[in-house]
């Protein structure tokens, strides 16, 4: 590569805000038809690097070095300038698309500013011709649809296609995409992915691709800068980076990375002969819920019947879940069942809207469920009195997505693990606090966190927290809503490793929702596949997952970002 | 359509309960007005047959069916000498002014209307800008400027605020009327002059609440992303703060909704300050007079205006916010700003 196609050359950036160094001394380029991946986990400033090339940085904050995008300079040039460069030669696209246009205006009319401040359009008959062929050009099927829509009346993906039209406006050199399939589903980040990749063919674009994902940077991305706490750790072409990388924290972030092949191994290997066993004992359940195969039977495991005796702490056949709205009726489960020995994880994949938050929410009883049948522990507790119910109800522990919010911010740890057994009433402190510490073993935390706050704890132990506090009243059943979506990979490895010790050792049955197939390979013995309501497949996780019928699942598996995928097939080429 | 007959009900229903409290008055009020009219000496034959020919003679349920009943057919008082009308919409009668509540409001109310439209306009011109150039100047001169003034307006007490303008304005500087009001019909040039200060205190006191809100919920809507996605596009800062304020349209709309409904019920202190003789005035002496058909008439029509306020401002939301609109899936919860506490510093009441 020679100097003359660099387009967008960083050199030694450093940022700092109030004093402290974000980000020191980046090197990074992005050239045209290419693109530059910066990755890091949270915290690591790959963000800010964006923001402040683009002089969209915090006020506080200060940039020192050099951003040449092409001649220009772009650290210290004035804000009047820093617009003028923006309004034309850089697009930029940010990860929340729901979040990106004003709600309260339609797609055309943000479109109609944006036009006229980066291509000059003015008359409104030119705007939505441009604004046609834009939309078109990112693979919006109806554009004119898009167009007159408000942006809550869209779908994420679409939402993203629409703002990544923006971006093109004004034919810019650069684009600039932060995190941008991140909130997607699957699916929708494939479709996306492949647009990115489309687009800089055509155009000769540059790309610099901020992300966290080791999948997206293997899937698309030509080079890697690998930044850690401001940092960077390692650079090079991607091929390098991904097939022999140098630094350990690049090597660490790679191994962390959830390989559904691998993982299934993997888990297999943890499971052992005891599950192995008890698998066997329901060969034939894996078909009992509407949609899925039916046929299947896990024929080496079935030879050991063994805890045939032991009743299923959930057993749910037949249940719906409709939600009622002004204007109508939603129905977000449709006649699905599953069952749950002690000690067993039951994965619920799906992409977002599929009912697998709705169906752990109607096991809690926090939404009201229509089901044949609904048993936890052998009892069914819509046939209890009030307060009957809510001691059933108090045997199923709850671990949401976000660990931030779902801990109290003024109370110690301590007093959020051990507040279910103050609500439970009529238990010693002396008790609470031996219970607390032994919760605290579980999850492996040290018994001196009690007393700590939860801002002073990271987002990975924030999650052993919430996954304690489920703990505390020994419930058997746990139900981990996306427990791990919020975390970096390198942290979610371990909150996984976290919950699956705490199964072998307190052999509570578990229902992990998780929106990523590989966390729940890695997890689960049974997988429910859900789209829409409905269970499209369901088996043991390697029969699901290693081996899958529906072409849903299919879909989802092909569709997951495998940071090796084009180092196989380039491998495959050489041969 | 059926959520706005839901809410068309429900503000009738919010009526009603108005009526039946308003109209407890009369049963807890330690006033008879019936001894007042009898006079003195008023011998107990006297004060029954005044009771009789003011209706209060009746069991109260009797009372309050006549009463609703003749805001629809009008009523007579008395039976057989004296008569007095009352044409419908009939909201009693006063027997200390001999003139139906309804003339006497109608009478009142163009005041009220006047003070009402030019103080809001002004309050939320003003508030709006100091409240959108505070949040853009934030931490500045500028912004400590309007927050400290808008904290003083939001606690000064109208009266101390109204005399102050008088004194200064009136008196000192002897620029404008201290008080007084000509109708619009006489020569609106008059008009404006003699409602400048009343509108000038009423826009000062109410207006902090615009600028506070305005000012905190521009700043939220400055960090969100559809912000910083405009700006990364190049989008000019004014085009910023008209995208900020538009998402603030749900927000305002029911604020100037409210304070329309409250003033035109009339300002009890500031009309009293200003000679303004509106609804508030009108309230105030029949409360020093203890003219309980008065006070039950105007009570009535305040609430009835508030009623009305809110009522529009609901069912303007849908088209301020399309996310709010009927069927209109929400796939993300509303940015749109909540209205902090809010307490109009003068209403009826």
């Amino acid at each position: 590569m020679s100097t003359a196609d660099e387009l967008l050359a960083l050199r030694d950036l450093q940022v700092s805000i109030a004093g402290r160094s974000i980000v020191t001394g980046l090197d990074l380029t992005v050239h045209a038809g290419r693109i530059t991946a910066l990755v890091g986990e949270s915290g690591s400033g790959k963000s800010m690097t964006a923001l402040s090339t683009i002089g969209l940085q915090p006020r506080s904050a200060e940039v020192r070095g050099s951003a040449r995008l092409g001649a220009a300079e772009l650290v210290g040039c004035s804000a009047a300038e820093m617009r003028r460069i923006r309004s034309g030669q850089i697009g930029m696209i940010f990860q929340e698309p729901g979040q990106s246009l004003s709600p309260v205006m339609k797609v055309s009319t943000g479109f109609r500013h944006v036009l006229a401040v980066r291509e000059g359009i003015r008359s409104r008959a030119q705007a939505e011709t441009r604004m046609r062929e834009l939309l078109s050009s990112v693979g919006l099927p109806d554009p004119d649809r898009s167009a007159a829509s408000y942006p809550h009346e869209l779908s994420g993906g679409e939402l993203q296609r629409v703002v990544i039209a923006l971006a093109l406006s004004g034919d810019p050199a650069l684009l600039i995409a932060d995190e941008p399939t991140t909130a997607l589903d699957v699916t929708v980040q494939r479709g996306i992915l492949d647009l990115l990749v489309r687009i800089v063919a055509e155009r000769q674009i540059g790309v610099l691709l901020i992300t966290h994902d080791m999948g997206v940077v293997g899937e698309i991305a030509d080079e890697v800068v690998v930044l850690k706490d401001g940092d960077v750790v390692e650079t090079g072409p991607v091929r390098e980076v991904l097939s022999a990388p140098e630094a350990p924290y690049t090597q660490a972030l790679l191994a962390a990375v959830p390989r559904l092949a691998e993982s299934l191994e993997r888990a297999d290997g943890v499971r052992g002969g005891a599950a192995r066993g008890r698998r066997a004992a329901r060969a034939d359940d894996a078909g009992r819920a509407g949609g899925a195969d039916a046929g299947r039977a896990d024929a080496p495991a079935a030879q050991t019947a063994a805890a045939v005796d032991e009743a299923p702490v959930v057993r749910v056949e037949g249940l719906s879940v409709e939600y009622h709205r002004r204007g109508g009726s939603h129905r977000a489960l449709d006649d699905v069942g599953m069952e749950i020995r002690r000690g067993e994880i039951h994965g619920l994949v799906g992409e977002s809207g599929s009912g697998k938050s709705t169906w752990g929410k109607a096991l809690a009883g926090l939404v009201p469920a229509q089901a044949r049948t609904l048993e936890i522990e052998g009892v069914d507790p819509r046939t209890l009195g009030a307060s009957q119910r809510r001691a059933a109800y108090a045997r199923v522990g709850l671990v949401f997505q976000d660990p931030a919010s779902s801990l109290n911010p003024r109370r110690t740890v301590g007093w959020s693990i051990g507040e279910p057994l103050q609500l439970a009433g009529g238990i010693s402190r002396t008790d609470i606090a031996r219970r607390v510490k032994r919760a605290l073993e579980i999850v492996h935390l040290p018994a001196s966190y009690v007393s700590r706050l939860p801002h002073e704890l990271s987002g990975g132990q924030r999650q052993r927290v919430s996954i304690a506090r489920a703990l505390i009243l020994e419930p058997a059943l746990l139900i981990a809503d996306e427990p791990t979506s919020a975390l970096d990979v390198t942290i979610q490895a371990h909150v996984i490793d976290v919950l699956r010790d705490a199964i072998a050792e307190t052999r509570f049955a578990c229902v992990f929702i998780s929106h990523d197939l590989a966390v729940v390979g890695s997890l689960a013995d049974h997988v429910t596949v859900l789209r829409a309501g409905r269970a499209v497949e369901q088996g043991t996780a390697r029969e699901v997952l290693g081996d899958p019928q529906h072409e849903y699942t299919r879909a989802l598996l092909a569709s997951v970002p495998d940071p090796e995928r084009r180092l196989r097939e380039d491998g495959g080429e050489a041969a | 359509m059926a959520l706005s007959l839901q809410r068309v009900a429900r503000s009738l229903g919010v009526l009603l309960v108005v009526v039946g409290l308003t109209f407890a008055i009369f049963y807890v009020a330690p006033i008879d007005p019936a001894l007042r009219m009898c006079g003195k000496p008023c011998s107990p034959e006297d004060l029954e047959a005044a009771r009789g020919f003011m209706g209060f003679d009746k069991p109260w349920w009797v009372q309050l069916g006549t009463f609703l009943g003749a805001i629809v057919t009008g009523r007579t008082f008395g039976s057989a000498d004296v008569v007095v009308e009352c044409a419908a919409p009939c909201l009693g009668y006063s027997f200390q002014l001999h003139q139906p509540v309804t003339a006497l409001l109608a009478d009142r109310f163009p005041v009220s209307l006047s003070i009402a439209l030019g103080a809001v306009a002004l309050q939320a011109v003003f508030g709006i800008a100091a409240g959108a150039l505070a949040a853009r100047r934030q931490g500045g001169i500028l912004d400590r400027v309007v927050t400290g003034v808008s904290v003083i307006a939001a606690s000064a007490p109208a009266f101390v605020v109204g005399l102050l303008a008088v004194v200064v304005f009136a008196l000192r500087l002897d620029l404008l009327p201290s008080g007084g009001y000509e109708p619009f019909t006489e020569g609106p040039l008059e008009w404006a002059r003699h409602l400048v200060l009343p509108w000038a205190t009423l826009a000062f006191l109410n207006g902090a609440i615009y600028a506070r809100l305005v000012r905190s919920s521009m700043i939220e809507q400055l960090g969100l992303d559809y912000v910083r996605t405009a700006r990364a596009s190049g989008l000019s800062e004014r085009r910023i703060d008209r995208y900020a304020l538009r998402n603030l349209a749900l927000p305002l709309t029911t604020l100037i909704a409210l304070d329309i409904g409250a003033l035109l019920g009339g300002t009890v202190i500031t009309e009293r300050i200003f000679g303004q003789p509106g609804l508030g005035a009108l309230l105030l002496d029949a409360t020093s007079t203890a003219d309980l058909p008065v006070i039950v008439g105007t009570t009535l029509v305040g609430s009835l205006l508030i009623v009305l306020a809110n009522l529009s401002a609901d069912l303007a939301r849908p088209l301020l916010d399309r996310r709010l609109a009927r069927g209109g899936r929400s796939r993300r919860p509303s940015t749109a700003t909540t209205l902090p506490d809010q307490n109009p510093q003068e209403t009826t009441s």
